[in-house]
């Protein structure tokens, strides 16, 4: 059957002359013609795509949007039901375009494989696309699909095999992955372009997802650069970078196409205008990026390959032209790979100078890309980088934050000790007006490099105080205890300096009600001035100066009196936190001691009695505890709360270290033992380490000489924190002479009792404990060598019991005492800090355990004891499971 | 690579989404929701780049729709403005001086021509020409398809 309006070949002329060619009338129109003819007869015919858009985009309010969004899913869903194969495929395209506006599309899933099981394109076309849309690899239906891939990664026309790679590159699982690998890597083989180059991607997300499947690529992937189309090319460099960042034996492999890149990237430069790859006069861009991508990687850390492409580096650097983006895209990778490759000196100035072009571009784009790359050339060539240094300050004030983030880093990169007080001010200013976000960033940056490069202590101490003032609750928790630090180890004067210039600023937040908004300045000002109270209203203190950089003194010298009344002020707010209140109100009871008159002291006491009956317990606890120094043991109040020793610094990241430390040196006769104590607490799901608390040299030492890997994991799971102790009177107890501790934290509050000369007096609150407690139950757990550890158990308030470990020995010197344990999961266990770590004989050290035993299963408690007797490593464990049955009764 | 691409409108209605990552369905939505928030809040003057949670978000506006990209630290923010380009030079020559309204109602087509350029969040192809020829081929079979299947059910073949 002839169609005329086909037929052109009867007319001589082209189609759009051919009066007699009607191009209303072609394929669509007749495709529109029949399938209204098919509609009239089939009946209810299904809602057009396009007529649903338009009904959707026509509804008023999201309501009516919703209404007609329900009612075309109510009627797809009953489609599907009916297995109505015609109109599945536009059934399926508004379902996408459905899911598209947010409405739950899932149960087109299984619809979407039916259409790509279906022998035709068009059904398969949508099918693919709905699969990519409505299916993520967390889905069942996956395994479905890969039998649906699979075949159609064997059909015949590339199309078809085109939209299975396609689909397999969007959505792959590693169990895909698995199960198409070798059929990618046959196509990769393909001598179709069209086919080669989706295959190539394909392996490439395969290999993101199992890097494992990275082997058998590697023969097919090589003759990919031999290719003349783009395409492949482009894909081929692609799937090479990612096996070159996989594995360092692979980046080796392909050290040798370094020359095949140079050429290619060569003929791209010098080969003349070729309209199909040009943008705006630059010979395909893509292509140029990511061949210096991979040049970067190759020649990274490699002279010889360096050697191969420093020439065409400096060619790409000198003729590329910038004024399009495009030419600058090309030049902002030249610059990376330049600086990333063992490249000549005068290759380095030059990409240097283009980084100082892109910094004075008026795009901001180009902007940002150069305050990026600065910030990664900044470590290999420190002093160009600073002659820009006015600029990126310049940055700082820039509106856009995507700016402003880079020139923050970027400017902290380049501080040293000869510029840090100009560089200083700026970001001080900086962290005064930044955003949220950046603040805690910024402020800890700002903390280090003071640290590192610090002029002198005054000025030291007055970056930390305005980082105080500036960066407010932003400010991390270890800032706090290091600004205490500092002052704690600083001369008298400073001290008296550090004082006067906190009491200026938290009497200014206290008055203008802004002390909420600035919790660890008000902490560090209450530590100083509880520390150094009497300097600071001390007429002696006059003789230093309080002049600021602005040249101006505005110090006021407060009476007695007034201290206290901020104080007041303060400790009754309702917006400080509790661990604010807490420095505030042992800051009080110092000052008790450092100003003289009695009215001062009077006054004192009595805010400190209203604490004995503070909502909060702790704060309650302190308040009755510090209220009896004020009472029967009055006479030990000044030397309790005397001034506290200078601290040593701690080292800035001693967590991590000493977890590595241990796992380097842990004694060798100790690995079983380990690994038992590693399965009670790893191996079984019914116990848990108790929150072991003990300062962090202890453990360093203890296992000296260990090389297990056991024991990282076994402590990596203890809580190796020196947490503060909560000041709870069964810890100041223990506490009573524990040496000064290396984390200022835990010494501030220890500190209160810490002196070791000083008597103890009864706790009223442990002497009622005692009186409360029941029936004692003790047993002696280990015994060697004269070294004998008894734990007793008392029934205490609620399903708890207070364990009390006690440790003797009869004739050796022990240190290096460390009592460990670890209790069953549902029972709560919380060690309180040991009396000590040194056990001379007819000595003893004692520590408190508190478990809490909510459902009241029976407490079993595996403890394990290490210790150095004449500096000989000694580590004993067991378990105790005879506790009396009713203990949390 | 690209972890996904969004384009949506200046009132913030998404027109497309490509994903290149495994998310769960709940947090894509979250991740459009605030993404389309943030970019829309940044004013015209502003560079196209924005550090983003994990991923460097480069975005562009064309008219009244904002193309939106993903991309990983170590890619070339510029060059992923020179992607965005392209796409929408093809969707311009497909579609025929394209606006809001012809990527709604060709939403299919357009997630055909991304297919045809990118493949798994990388460039597959730096030829206009071909990736055009590829779509038009495929228009071709879905045509016949078509044709064939009318002639079929009127009878006539």
């Amino acid at each position: 059957m002839a169609y005329p309006m086909y037929e052109v070949d009867w007319s001589v002329l082209p189609p759009e002359q051919n009066r007699r060619f009607n191009p209303a009338f072609n394929i669509a129109t007749i495709k529109q013609v029949v399938n209204e003819a098919i509609e009239r007869v089939r009946m209810p015919t299904p809602t057009r795509l396009r007529d649903l858009i338009r009904q959707i985009r026509a509804a008023r309010t999201a309501a009516e949007e919703r209404s007609v969004v329900n009612k075309e899913c109510a009627y797809i869903r009953s489609t599907f039901r009916e297995e109505d194969s015609v109109w599945r495929c536009r059934n399926i395209a508004k379902l996408l375009y459905i899911h598209m506006l947010g409405y739950p599309a899932h149960f087109g899933q299984l619809e979407c494989l039916k259409l790509i099981a279906s022998p035709r394109f068009t059904d398969k076309r949508v099918g693919y696309l709905g699969a990519m849309l409505l299916l993520d690899e967390r889905q069942d239906v996956h395994l479905l699909i890969t039998n649906c891939l699979k075949n159609d990664l064997n059909s015949n026309t590339q199309f078809v095999v085109g939209l299975a790679l396609c689909t397999l590159g969007a959505i792959a699982s590693p169990e895909m992955a698995r199960d198409l690998a070798s059929e990618v890597e046959r196509l990769i083989k393909s001598p179709n372009a069209y086919i080669k180059k989706k295959a190539a991607l394909c392996a490439f997300r395969i290999i993101r997802r199992v890097p494992d499947l990275m082997e058998m690529f590697l023969p097919a992937t090589r003759s990919l650069l031999t290719e003349k189309n783009h395409g492949v090319l482009i894909t081929g460099v692609t799937l090479i970078t990612e096996m070159c960042e996989n594995s360092p034996d692979t980046l080796n492999h392909f050290k040798k196409i370094v020359p095949n890149l140079v050429r290619i990237l060569k003929n791209l430069i010098l080969a003349g205008y070729s309209p199909e790859h040009d943008v705006s006069g630059v010979s395909d861009p893509f292509l140029q990026v990511k061949i210096l991508r991979l040049l970067r990687i190759l020649g990274k850390n490699d002279a010889e390959a360096s050697e191969a492409m420093n020439d065409i580096l400096a060619q790409v650097a000198t003729n590329t032209e910038t004024s399009k983006n495009v030419g600058n895209t090309i030049l902002y990778e030249t610059v990376l790979s330049i600086m990333d490759i063992k490249s000549e000196s005068s290759l380095r100035v030059l990409a240097v100078n283009i980084l100082g072009r892109f910094l004075l571009n008026n795009d901001k784009n180009i902007r940002y890309v150069a305050l990026n790359t600065l910030l990664r050339t900044v470590h290999v060539d420190t002093s160009a980088v600073q002659r820009h240094r006015t600029t990126i300050l310049e940055c700082l004030k820039d509106p856009d934050i995507s700016i402003r983030r880079r020139a923050m880093e970027l400017s902290f990169a380049l501080v040293n000790g000869q510029n840090i007080r100009g560089m200083m001010k700026e970001l001080l200013a900086f962290l005064e007006r930044s955003d949220a976000e950046f603040k805690a960033h910024c402020s800890s940056a700002v903390v280090l490099a003071a640290e590192r490069y610090a002029p002198s202590d005054k000025w030291h101490l007055d970056t930390l105080f305005k980082v105080l003032l500036k960066a407010g609750n932003y400010l991390r928790d270890d800032t706090v205890s290091s600004t205490i630090q500092i002052i704690s180890s600083a001369a008298t004067e400073r001290q008296a300096y550090g004082a006067m210039r906190l009491w200026t600023s938290l009497e200014q937040s206290a008055v203008s009600g802004l002390a909420t908004e600035k919790q660890p300045l008000i902490q560090v000002a209450a530590w100083t001035i509880g520390e150094y109270g009497d300097l600071l209203v001390s007429e002696a203190s006059s003789a230093i100066s309080m002049v600021d950089e602005d040249g101006v003194d505005d110090f006021v010298r407060p009476t007695e009196e007034y201290v206290i009344d901020i104080y007041q002020k303060l400790l009754w707010s309702t917006q400080l936190s509790i661990s604010t209140k807490e420095f505030l109100l042992l800051s009080l009871a110092k000052l008790s001691t450092r100003f003289t008159t009695q009215a001062s002291q009077e006054k004192i006491r009595v805010i400190i009695d209203t604490f004995g009956s503070h909502i909060h317990i702790e704060l309650q606890q302190r308040g009755v505890e510090l209220s009896q120094l004020f009472r029967q043991y009055g006479h030990l109040r000044p030397a309790l709360l005397e001034r506290m020793p200078a601290m040593e610094p701690v080292a800035a990241p001693h967590r991590d270290e000493q977890e590595l430390d241990l796992s380097d040196t842990s004694p060798d006769h100790t690995k079983p033992d380990q690994d038992a104590l590693l399965d009670l607490i790893n191996g079984s799901d019914s116990l848990t380490n108790g929150d072991v608390e003990h300062q962090p040299e202890q453990i360093a030492t203890t296992n000296n000489n260990t090389s297990s890997n056991d024991i990282l994991d076994l402590l990596s799971g203890l809580d190796l924190t020196p947490s503060v102790p909560a000041a709870a009177p069964a810890v100041l107890l223990a506490n009573n002479n524990v040496e000064p501790s290396a984390a200022p934290a835990a010494l501030l509050l220890d500190g209160l009792f810490a002196p070791p000369a000083t008597p103890q007096p009864p706790h009223p609150a442990d002497a009622n404990e005692r009186n409360a407690a029941g029936a004692e139950w003790e047993r002696a757990v280990l015994e060697r060598g004269g070294v004998r550890v008894c734990v007793s158990a008392r029934r205490a308030a609620g399903a708890a019991a207070t364990l009390t470990a006690r440790a003797t020995s009869q004739l050796h010197t022990l240190t290096d005492f460390l009592f460990q344990a670890a209790v069953p999961k549902k029972i709560q266990l919380d060690m309180m800090s040991p009396s000590g770590t040194t056990l001379s004989p007819q000595g003893e050290i004692t520590q408190v355990l508190k478990v809490t035993n909510p459902t009241k299963t029976p407490l079993r408690l595996r403890i394990r004891v290490s210790y150095n007797i004449d500096g000989t490593p000694v580590l004993e464990q067991t378990e105790i499971n005879n506790f009396p049955a009713d203990l949390f009764n | 690579m690209m972890q996904f691409m969004l384009l949506f409108s200046r009132q913030g209605k998404l027109r497309l989404q490509k994903w290149y990552v495994a998310h769960p369905d709940k947090l894509k939505k979250k991740i459009t929701r605030e993404l389309i928030t943030t970019v829309l809040a940044r004013k015209p003057k502003m560079c196209s780049f924005l550090e983003w949670k994990d991923v460097k978000v480069v975005y562009k506006r064309y008219a009244s729709l904002y193309f939106c990209c993903a991309m990983e630290q170590e890619d070339n923010e510029l060059l992923t403005l020179e992607l965005i380009h392209r796409y929408v030079e093809l969707l311009d020559k497909y579609l025929g001086s394209v606006c809001e309204l012809d990527i709604i109602f060709n939403f299919e087509k357009a997630y055909f021509i991304l297919d045809e350029l990118v493949l798994g969040g990388e460039l597959q192809e730096t030829s206009k020409k071909n990736v055009l020829k590829a779509i038009a081929a495929q228009d071709l079979l879905q045509e016949d398809e078509t044709v064939d299947a009318a002639l079929r059910d009127v009878g006539w073949l």
